[in-house]
């Protein structure tokens, strides 16, 4: 079983994180990652840089509208994620629980599909397209 | 089972290793460490319902471990000097000190000692170092949980009896012993890879446990090339789970599968394995060899762009390091999808000759493959025959005998192509 845990923080819990000295967040999460690369559960994940640097495309209009970052008030900022691999839900709490978030924070953690999902929509026709694209691209890579 | 029960059972897989080694570090025996590490854990069961999980789950399992063996040896009047030492040590401790990486690493040689047969270092490895449960392995391995037991038991015996030391090995046998260590987490692999018995032909819960181990030896041996190329072989092999078995469960050979089911991520995660391997600039062994191969087939848009001169080249290189004969059969599989099957026949016929594979159904399988594509049929439908009686997973069976069934109506309809029994090379070895 593959889960994403997904960091969400407010704006509360960002400044607080700005009164503590970077190094310190620093040795905590790379000691928490490094813990789920050694325990070989550990498939992917990156953190986001500042909301500010990012936009946001709504699609509330008939074309979509693209609004540069911040976000005005945040209560759920994505802020980055782990993809981990577990034989279990319990396992995959167990590991959420330990990330070093501080208060304020919070992990959203969701199950991420797998192939095995998707059995009956073998023969899809995107399933077969996205076979056909990939071609291309090789193709022109190769090229 | 219990919300506690579960999560105790979580708390083990993730802790449980370490607890082990450590307790094993300490009082030089795997067989004890484990035994204790269970009590622990049914205090754990006993108590964390009423109490929660301690924030240090680790810890807590060791100190209770750790009291549990005082006690024990207290009572059996086994308090001899050696003993004495190690009570009076953990007595002062006030906290629980960080167990090291490479007590974990010493477990894993330890489980996979040569004075244990395969069965018992699967067994041990998964259940000490997985952190698994017996009823999880009797799953697993379709057995009794008895079975499971007796084989862990017998195991932690004769590790004892021998006096195997909880370490790893002298730098003279370090490359063996670790080539060991990689053996048994490979042979899991496999045996969710294409099991060997049963009705199931993909046992995705194997094959993930051994990708964990192996990324597990990946982080405590980081500087040696065949772990790295391990892990890069399970990954690309794995990557293609998804478009290895039809609905119906029964096995698509690689000729055959829909690469769009190909798990890219994984691939790429097989990539930089592989490329983590050679960045160490030892050369290629064994493994990295196979997971060579194996990215040959990953990057492949379709089986027809397979670069199988490119494969020749790494078999006979694989060859040259290992006399496994299932090897020199790949190479003719690869030999006949570069040139042709004619070329390639007199390699399996030496196979034969040589009687290199007795009782496994790959030879007249691989033989019935080639002599099907060089319009022999009736000959290859004995071959396929003899390979289908010989081989114990069913959904394979089936499949060889669909090939039978297709020769036989090609021959009755005047030997006309029939296109999937003619084949496209793909059969049992490289098949999959």
């Amino acid at each position: 079983m593959k889960y994403m845990l997904i960091m969400r923080d407010t704006d509360e819990s960002i400044e607080a994180s700005k009164q503590v000295p970077f190094e310190e967040i620093l040795n905590a999460m790379g000691a928490y990652n490094e813990s789920l690369v050694k325990a070989g559960v550990m498939l992917s994940g990156e953190g986001l840089a500042e909301a500010t640097e990012g936009f946001v495309v709504d699609f509330a209009a008939e074309d979509p509208i693209v609004t540069d970052g911040p976000y005005g008030e945040t209560h759920e900022l994505f802020n980055g994620f782990w993809i981990i691999q577990t034989a279990t839900k319990e396992e995959a709490v167990e590991w959420a629980k330990r990330c070093p978030l501080g208060p304020g924070s919070k992990l959203e953690v969701r199950r991420v599909h797998e192939e095995s999902d998707f059995e009956e929509y073998q023969d899809n026709e995107y399933v077969q397209n996205e076979k056909a694209q990939r071609e291309e691209l090789e193709k022109k890579n190769k090229s | 089972m219990s919300d506690t029960q579960r999560a105790v059972e979580a708390v083990w897989r993730i802790e449980g290793a370490r607890v082990v080694a450590a307790l094993a570090r300490m009082v030089g025996d795997l067989g004890q460490a484990e035994d204790l590490a269970q009590e622990a854990v049914a205090d754990a069961l006993a108590q964390w319902p009423e109490s929660g999980i301690p924030r240090n789950a680790g810890a807590w399992l060791t100190t209770v471990a750790k009291r549990k063996a005082i006690d024990g040896w207290r009572r059996r009047g086994r308090l001899d000097e050696r003993y004495r030492a190690i009570a009076r040590e953990w007595e002062q401790q006030t906290e629980e000190p960080e167990p090291f990486d490479d007590d974990v690493l010493r477990l894993m040689f330890t489980a996979c000692h040569p004075v244990l047969g395969r069965e018992a270092q699967v067994a041990l490895t998964l259940r000490v170092v997985g952190g698994l449960t017996t009823e999880e392995l009797a799953r697993m391995f379709l057995v009794p949980v008895s079975t499971i037991q007796q084989r862990i038991t017998r195991a932690k015996k004769t590790l004892a009896a021998a006096k195997v030391p909880f370490a790893v090995p002298d730098p003279n046998d370090w490359a063996d012993r670790l080539d060991r260590v990689l053996s048994v987490v490979y042979l899991i692999f496999t045996e969710g890879y294409a099991a060997t018995s049963g009705d199931r032909w993909v046992r995705v819960d194997l094959a993930n446990e051994a990708l964990r181990l192996g990324r597990v030896l990946a982080g405590l041996t980081p500087r040696e090339p065949e772990v790295h190329a391990l892990v890069a072989l399970m990954e690309f092999q794995a990557s293609r789970f998804a478009a290895r078995a039809a609905a119906d469960g029964s096995p698509i050979m690689l000729p055959d599968q829909n690469r769009a089911r190909w798990n890219r991520a994984q691939i790429t995660r097989g990539n930089e394995a592989l490329a983590r391997a050679d960045a160490l600039h030892r050369g290629r062994g064994n493994y990295a060899l196979q997971a060579a191969i194996a990215q040959c087939h990953a990057v492949a848009p379709e089986f027809g762009d397979t670069d199988w001169d490119r494969i020749v080249l790494l078999y006979e290189a694989l060859g040259h390091l290992t006399a496994n004969p299932v090897v020199k059969l790949n190479h003719a599989v690869a030999v006949s999808m570069a040139s042709g099957p004619a070329a390639a026949l007199p390699l399996v016929d030496a196979l034969v000759t040589a009687d290199a594979l007795p009782r496994s159904y790959l030879l007249p399988s691989v033989r019935g493959e080639l002599l099907a594509r060089l319009g022999r049929d009736e000959e290859a439908v004995s071959e396929l025959t003899t390979a289908a009686a010989l081989v114990g997973n069913t959904r394979q069976r089936g499949v060889l005998l669909t090939k039978v069934e297709e020769l036989r109506r090609g021959s009755a309809s005047g030997g006309g192509a029939t296109g999937k029994a003619r084949g496209k090379g793909g059969s049992g070895v490289e098949g999959g």
